[in-house]
């Protein structure tokens, strides 16, 4: 069975300094989170959409997505965790809890915060997730990555061409995520960044799908004044 | 739900725009076999007239395809149902004029944005099921069939009613689609072909007839004929079965052409000749064209003939390959296996 886990954990402090998490700012009119789970709740091969968000703002979102898609009765909203990975976990123990979960079941992981996600690129994750086990969402890095250890000057710059840039949807074999997150130390939890991480720190290959430069992650508010220009009027001529 | 649609923004240049689709407002598909058509085509070479392609452009072209229902509010349709896509949208009501030729109407790929997207939402009055186990490479251009199947339609009313021989000239997509229709339809009559190149014609075998332009015999006439050249072919066609049909008998223009077309008034006088047009097609025709193809599974097995190439869609550079190998054919249909 496939899952989708819409993480919806950030705080929005980075925007504009207001209170209300960055997920709930508005794209004419919608809220942000609503647009990325209408891309996963009308795919089929979804079993369940499971919103992770924060427990104060659980109630606010249950009500937000009851109102921007009534009928869907596959979204399931629950607390996520104190990190990223904390709150995947609770998502593959939700689907523990249903029962559901076993060798088969693969887990979606999007953040809420990218409502330009496509269809293919739920599609490929999802193949890439059933068939090897683990995949990422990267697009070839356009800048050169410039490493600085010290934050002075450059300790290294890689050579761009084996350079990609991360985005999600991050998908995994949930068993094999959860059971690989479980054996790591908590100085190697302290270090994690994403999901893949977990399964590349033991050696087990992440599959890349190919993103979109357009699947934004709405962070800092010129990102959202990029995504509102960036939805037009439908075409009439 | 924001969606991705790729138009065309001048001549051979597509571009990245993105919609807001309400899941709760319509029914949402997927595109999953397209179609491109000659009038795609005219867009994307940048042979319209400038005019009307600095008035349309950008637009998502594409008017021929079938999809997958993913969610339908108004509990018609199924999640997972295949359907044919009409592209006309009327936006009145006629009860004389048909929906094709209410100038009201609105037309995907043409007047409004085409099927080159990630999702359609489209009203269930705009939707056609599709017969389980039915090929979706040949499904995805019955817009073109239905259009065929529109003109043999309204010819049945307005023709008088011998039809023992009728005449198709063309020897392309729309004129072996329209004597494939017209040998089903009117099973009675005797379908008769004229073209320009014997290698096609050969194609026509489930013709009664097919012969060269150049060499059509001297006694033989036709009682009604339907024209499906177009461009700079319609006014030879249109003379040469002025001369060859039979007094009283009705023309259906079908080919499209984008200069004025001289006509032998003189003749249709003489002879008493009908002419009309058709153009595009309503869901009815949809809806006939559909059960054509449950009635007569031989009619997309010969219809399969026509396609092609086959592009799989995953990337924008696709779509753009997919256009330049349709614009190098001599005959057939270029099909998209949309992933995108």
């Amino acid at each position: 069975m496939i899952f989708a886990a819409i993480l919806a954990g950030g705080a929005g402090v980075r925007m504009g300094g207001g209170d209300m998490p960055k997920q709930f700012l508005e794209i004419k009119g919608k809220p942000i989170i609503s647009y990325t789970v209408e891309k996963f709740a009308v795919n089929p091969r979804f079993e369940k959409v499971i919103v992770l968000t924060p427990r104060m703002w659980i109630d606010h979102t249950r009500e937000i997505l009851r109102r921007t898609l009534s009928g869907c009765d596959r979204i399931e909203v629950i607390e996520g965790g104190a990190t990223r990975n904390e709150t995947i976990m609770n998502a593959i123990r939700y689907i523990d809890d249903l029962g559901q979960l076993d060798d088969d079941t693969v887990i979606v992981t999007h953040d809420s915060v990218r409502p330009f996600v496509s269809h293919r690129i739920i599609e490929e994750n999802i193949d890439a997730a059933v068939r090897d086990g683990a995949c990422d969402t990267v697009i070839p890095a356009s800048d050169t990555i410039v490493e600085s250890i010290s934050g002075v000057t450059i300790s290294a710059i890689p050579e761009r061409r084996t350079m990609y840039q991360g985005q999600t949807p991050q998908s995994f074999s949930a068993k094999l995520l959860r059971d690989t997150y479980n054996t790591l130390t908590e100085d190697e939890k302290d270090i994690l960044t994403d999901a893949a991480k977990i399964l590349v720190m033991k050696g087990i290959p992440v599959t890349l799908v190919r993103g979109e430069t357009y699947n934004i992650k709405i962070t800092y508010p010129y990102d959202l004044r990029i995504a509102r220009s960036l939805i037009e009027e439908p075409y009439d001529d | 739900m924001i969606n991705t649609v790729y138009r065309l923004a001048s001549p051979r240049r597509f571009e990245i725009a993105f919609s807001d689709i309400e899941p709760h407002e319509s029914v949402i598909v997927r595109p999953t076999h397209l179609s491109i058509c000659n009038a795609d085509q005219r867009y994307y070479q940048g042979t319209r007239d400038a005019k009307v392609l600095q008035q349309k452009l950008p637009m998502a072209l594409i008017h021929e395809g079938v999809g997958e229902v993913i969610s339908d509010p108004s509990g018609r349709f199924c999640a997972g149902d295949r359907v044919v896509m009409v592209p006309n949208i009327p936006c009145e009501q006629d009860d004389c004029i048909a929906e094709n030729y209410l100038r009201s109407s609105r037309f995907c790929g043409s007047s409004a944005d085409g099927f080159l997207q990630e999702y359609i939402g489209i009203e269930p009055e705009r939707l056609v099921p599709l017969t389980p186990g039915i090929d979706l490479d040949v499904a995805a251009f019955t817009e073109l069939v239905s259009v065929s199947v529109h003109a043999v339609t309204r010819f049945m009313d307005i023709a008088h009613r011998r039809r023992e021989r009728i005449g198709v000239w063309g020897d392309g997509n729309l004129a072996f689609i329209t004597s494939l229709v017209l040998s089903r339809m009117l099973p009675d009559s005797r379908v008769y072909v004229f073209g320009i190149s014997r290698e096609k014609l050969s194609d026509f075998s489930f013709a009664d007839g097919a012969y060269l332009t150049t060499e059509i015999p001297d006694e033989l006439t036709v009682d009604h004929a339907f024209e499906c050249v177009g461009a700079n072919g319609s006014p030879v066609a249109i003379e040469q079965i002025i001369d060859v049909i039979r007094p009283e008998g009705t023309i259906a223009i079908l080919g499209v052409s984008e200069y004025p077309v001289p006509v032998n008034t003189r003749m249709i006088l003489e002879k008493g000749l009908r002419l009309f047009g058709t153009s595009r097609s309503g869901k009815a025709d949809f809806q006939r064209t559909v059960e054509l193809y449950r009635a007569h599974p031989t009619v997309p097995s010969y219809l399969s003939r026509l396609i092609g190439n086959i592009v799989e869609v995953y990337d924008f550079a696709d779509i753009k390959r997919a256009f330049e190998l349709d614009a190098r054919k001599a005959f057939g249909k270029t099909i998209l296996h949309w992933k995108l």
